[in-house]
């Protein structure tokens, strides 16, 4: 590094993450996997990572540590990641039920993308993993946060990414304009690299 | 826990649903940049961290093929059970989300190929226990003999083998499951950790 700043024109500047003032949680039955997450996060600049090995002692750490994010694996002992999910996102809780979830896993079947949806999970994360990828969901959720849908039978972030106006599937929700939330543009100011 | 007045959430509410915005406590972690120095991105720092640990991949891989092997020895001492069948898959698909992560990006198509083996067989004890060995031994093998300069082509050659003959199973043990085996068959639609 030979310290030379680069100065960008005024008004235009990149949104960065500052990963000191984040707390994490990261939750995979594989130490090398949870090893490699933790050498990124702290690569980001993360200073508090928490882990856990399993779906119980992920809960755990969860209620305990308060983290401001969850990075779980799906497939788990005692409970997978799915379930630890569906514990998380319990409305009214103690906790915090609106906790970012990034599902990171093996899995990448459509089943199973509908099924991590469905359950509540934030974001999906198909391994193999980068540090790029990892670090563009973690900045989507940090700087593009969804609204939360509370339904009878759903809980968790607003599945609806697209505000498409040419949808013409069938409409679920019903009472009001008020059905369809643009996303905030922050996002589409933010880059990973230069 | 107590939250402070002005971080509960705003809730909007709607016939058969409510619709929930709570304060983004993320939001301090946001920091805008108009000035940026070589040598502080963060996905430069973190890509350079990996590479620090790449040196300790290889017994990580070794170690996942003796797990696996291992979950295949319990499969042929005592059969198909919950608990030798999960731990057989679990082996298989650790392998196939990480070999790329660890270098062994070719390895990965044959672990995938017996997690769909035993995902999508709909009776566990009629599989085939040559078809697992050859898929155990196949991987093995291809680590085993990565640093050979023919790998990735011997791997291709290996895999593209065990695909055919695991489709044919899968085929054929899923045949009165029309359904359920165009489902099984459709590509994968989540981004990877590469995207």
């Amino acid at each position: 590094m030979n310290g030379r700043a680069i100065v960008r024109p005024s008004g235009c500047c990149m949104i960065r993450i500052d990963f000191h003032r984040l707390r994490f949680v990261v939750i995979d039955d594989n130490a090398h996997m949870r090893r490699i997450i933790r050498t990124l996060l702290h690569g980001f600049g993360a200073r508090e990572v928490h882990e856990a090995e399993d779906g119980a002692t992920g809960l755990e750490a969860f209620t305990h540590h308060l983290p401001d994010i969850v990075i779980t694996d799906w497939a788990m002992p005692i409970f997978d990641g799915l379930e630890l999910t569906q514990m998380i996102r319990q409305p009214g809780s103690n906790g915090n039920p609106f906790v970012p979830i990034i599902m990171l896993t093996g899995h990448s079947e459509k089943k199973r993308v509908i099924a991590a949806r469905d359950a509540g999970v934030t974001e999906f994360l198909a391994k193999p993993l980068s540090a790029k990828a990892l670090y563009q969901r973690i900045l989507n959720v940090v700087a593009n946060p969804r609204p939360f849908i509370k339904t009878k039978t759903y809980f968790g972030p607003d599945r609806r990414r697209n505000t498409n106006g040419n949808y013409n599937g069938p409409e679920r929700r019903k009472g009001g304009k008020a059905e369809v939330f643009a996303q905030a543009p922050l996002i589409d100011k933010a880059k990973v690299t230069d | 826990m107590v939250r402070p007045k002005n971080d509960r959430p705003n809730t909007a509410i709607y016939d058969d649903h409510e619709v929930i915005t709570p304060p983004n406590r993320l939001v301090k972690a946001i920091k805008k940049v108009t000035v940026t120095v070589p040598g502080d991105d963060p996905v430069e720092r973190a890509e350079t961290a990996l590479s620090k640990l790449s040196s300790e991949f290889t017994s990580w891989m070794s170690a996942e093929c003796d797990r696996l092997d291992a979950a295949r020895n319990a499969v042929k001492t005592f059969g198909f059970g919950k608990k030798t069948l999960d731990e057989l898959f679990h082996a298989a698909h650790d392998i196939k989300g990480d070999a790329s992560t660890f270098g062994y990006a070719a390895v990965a198509p044959a672990a995938e190929s017996l997690c769909r083996v035993l995902e999508y067989s709909p009776e566990a004890s009629r599989i085939p226990l040559p078809l697992i060995d050859q898929h155990v031994d196949a991987i093995r093998a291809i680590v085993r003999e990565y640093a050979r300069p023919d790998a990735e082509q011997i791997a291709h050659a290996l895999t593209k083998k065990l695909w055919e003959v695991s489709e044919e199973f899968l085929t054929a043990a899923n045949k009165d499951r029309p359904d359920y085996l165009a489902g099984i068959l459709s590509p994968p639609i989540a981004p990877n950790g590469n995207s």
